[in-house]
């Protein structure tokens, strides 16, 4: 998952950093493919080495320590805004086959729960070119219609971003779950693309909350290389966010 | 120290900053600096003093917000974010929105970006600030101060961000003078547009200095002390968030206080053990032990080469 997830990340790139696993993805793209990526945290941080501790948060002071800047939360989102971020990763508790997500209400036993909220995510899913989605591969997250749009992706498909007003140059690009990658096609709709090393496509149909729709061309997700997994074991030393 | 400046003053200790400043019913900024110096000791001031129906903004807030929502001081939370970053969900913040424990509380939904935009409206002093985030999102369909507006000088549709004004930002700081002119640096998220957007700042600050270091450095000045209310010197006054140069992130506490506040009963006795039985920072302090904050002190310093200010 990680190592498909920095893949997505290409050289000279800016990225717009999530928590967890984005942020283990963009340090093993960092220290192989894309060395020249530029990592933007919505706490202000822009880095260009990335910290080579493990990390809990992004305010966490290792990943302040030799910043290239330490700004605003408005001086990043305002490059955001901008067009400028390239790529943006975000998690979520469900996600729906136009690519929307919900974090901020979750259900279990038909009682509705909870969950902490947005944080930056919808302004990435709004204004980053691009947008990677990580979560687990699971039928009560992969649903149809999401119960709540906390970040938006092609809404209800077609030219929905558009009439919306979200900016033309933007929106989801790749789903990347425990069993394979989604990516979206012409008309918006998400289809499997790729299944990770010993994953069916039943697995993958089985586990999806719609009729997921199959690429001709299905291939195989390339394993972890030598040099990812290298990275990977470096910095999460205790498997704290790959366990 | 100059005459005038001792004059001036505005060092106090929390207890009296909390009870001079903060009245049950305020609007309260904390956490403006995301993961890092979240002022932990004024919240639990808060609550020892027993505040009721205050609204709390800040962006992410981590834990704190969670406990005071927890202890009952909370009515609304207006914020892009409510848990525990580093372990999960806020038990506090779910069993108040989904069962009215303690209380009820009502939750203004932001996102990041549209929350930093209402402090800088603020803080500038016009009404809203435009932008295209949220469009689309649910957020904007239920957070009544995001609004939809026809741009008058393009043809596009964009979401103006309402001002927000807090009665009070408490903000901690690496170091500050008696008056309140405070250095902060690494990360600093919010802060400046939360403090020049808020009526009332309070100043938690590691050192107290000269105001000498304070001008030697104008730049990183991010709070003029014209603004501040009151100084409170409380080093330690943000565990277990860090604070650059001044005490790492101190994760176990976090992920412990996830455990112990899953149960309602649990969370009590965390409650009472660290907030309400506890007379001030400084037991605080002891209580958590030399193992413990030893640990957390700074291994190896980092000083920035020094910025000639000379002409």
């Amino acid at each position: 998952m990680v190592a498909a997830a920095a893949r997505e990340i290409r050289d000279g790139e800016v990225v717009f950093v999530g928590m967890r696993l984005p942020m283990l993805a963009f340090l093993v793209a960092r220290r192989t493919h894309a060395s020249r990526a530029v990592g933007l945290f919505e706490n202000g941080i822009i880095r260009e080495t990335p910290s080579t501790q493990l990390l809990y948060t992004m305010g966490d002071p290792p990943n302040i320590f030799e910043a290239t800047q330490c700004g605003q939360m408005l001086d990043v989102m305002g490059l955001l805004q901008q067009g400028r971020v390239n790529v943006g990763f975000l998690g979520a508790a469900e996600i729906d086959r136009f690519g929307n997500l919900n974090t901020t209400w979750g259900h279990r036993n038909n009682e509705m729960q909870r969950l902490p909220g947005s944080g930056g995510a919808c302004d990435i899913a709004c204004l980053a070119r691009r947008t990677v989605v990580l979560l687990a591969h699971d039928r009560g997250r992969l649903t149809d219609r999401v119960g709540h749009i906390t970040s938006p992706g092609f809404g209800t498909g077609g030219g929905w971003r558009h009439s919306h007003g979200l900016p033309p140059a933007s929106g989801p690009s790749a789903v990347i779950t425990t069993l394979g990658v989604l990516r979206f096609g012409h008309d918006t709709e998400a289809f499997l693309s790729s299944v990770h090393p010993g994953i069916s496509v039943e697995e993958v149909l089985a586990n999806t909350g719609w009729t997921l729709r199959v690429a001709d061309e299905l291939i195989e997700t390339k394993p972890p290389t030598e040099a990812e997994l290298d990275v990977m074991r470096e910095l999460d030393l205790h498997h704290f966010w790959t366990r | 120290m100059t005459p005038e400046s001792k004059l001036e003053s505005k060092l106090m200790s929390m207890r009296d900053a909390i009870a001079q400043h903060v009245p049950s019913g305020s609007m309260i900024l904390m956490g403006a600096q995301l993961e890092q110096m979240i002022p932990f000791a004024a919240g639990h001031e808060l609550i020892r003093q027993g505040r009721r129906d205050l609204t709390l903004v800040g962006p992410i807030s981590d834990i704190l917000f969670d406990q005071m929502i927890g202890a009952g001081c909370v009515s609304r939370v207006m914020a892009a974010w409510v848990g525990n970053v580093s372990a999960g969900v806020g038990y506090c913040y779910r069993r108040a929105i989904e069962r009215n424990i303690p209380r009820r509380l009502e939750v203004v939904d932001y996102s990041n970006f549209t929350f930093a935009l209402a402090l800088h409206a603020g803080a500038i002093g016009i009404p809203f600030m435009p932008t295209y985030a949220t469009l689309g999102s649910d957020l904007l369909k239920k957070n009544g101060n995001l609004r939809e507006f026809a741009s008058p000088v393009s043809e596009e549709t964009l979401v103006a961000v309402r001002a927000l004004r807090p009665d009070v930002a408490i903000l901690h700081v690496q170091r500050a003078d008696a008056q309140g002119n405070a250095h902060l640096w690494g990360s600093l998220g919010v802060a400046v547009d939360g403090a020049r957007a808020s009526r009332k700042i309070i100043i938690v600050a590691e050192e107290i200095v000269d105001p000498a270091i304070i001008s030697s450095d104008p730049n990183r000045t991010l709070v003029p002390g014209f603004l501040v209310s009151a100084v409170v010197h409380e080093p330690g006054g943000a565990h277990p968030s860090p604070v650059q140069g001044y005490a790492a992130r101190d994760h176990a506490f976090f992920e412990e206080y996830h455990e112990r506040s899953r149960r309602v009963e649990d969370f009590e006795d965390w409650l009472s053990h660290w907030v309400l039985h506890l007379p001030d920072r400084r037991e605080y302090w002891k209580q958590l032990g030399p193992a413990r904050t030893d640990a957390l002190a700074v291994k190896k310093h980092a000083f920035s080469a020094a910025a000639d200010f000379g002409y």
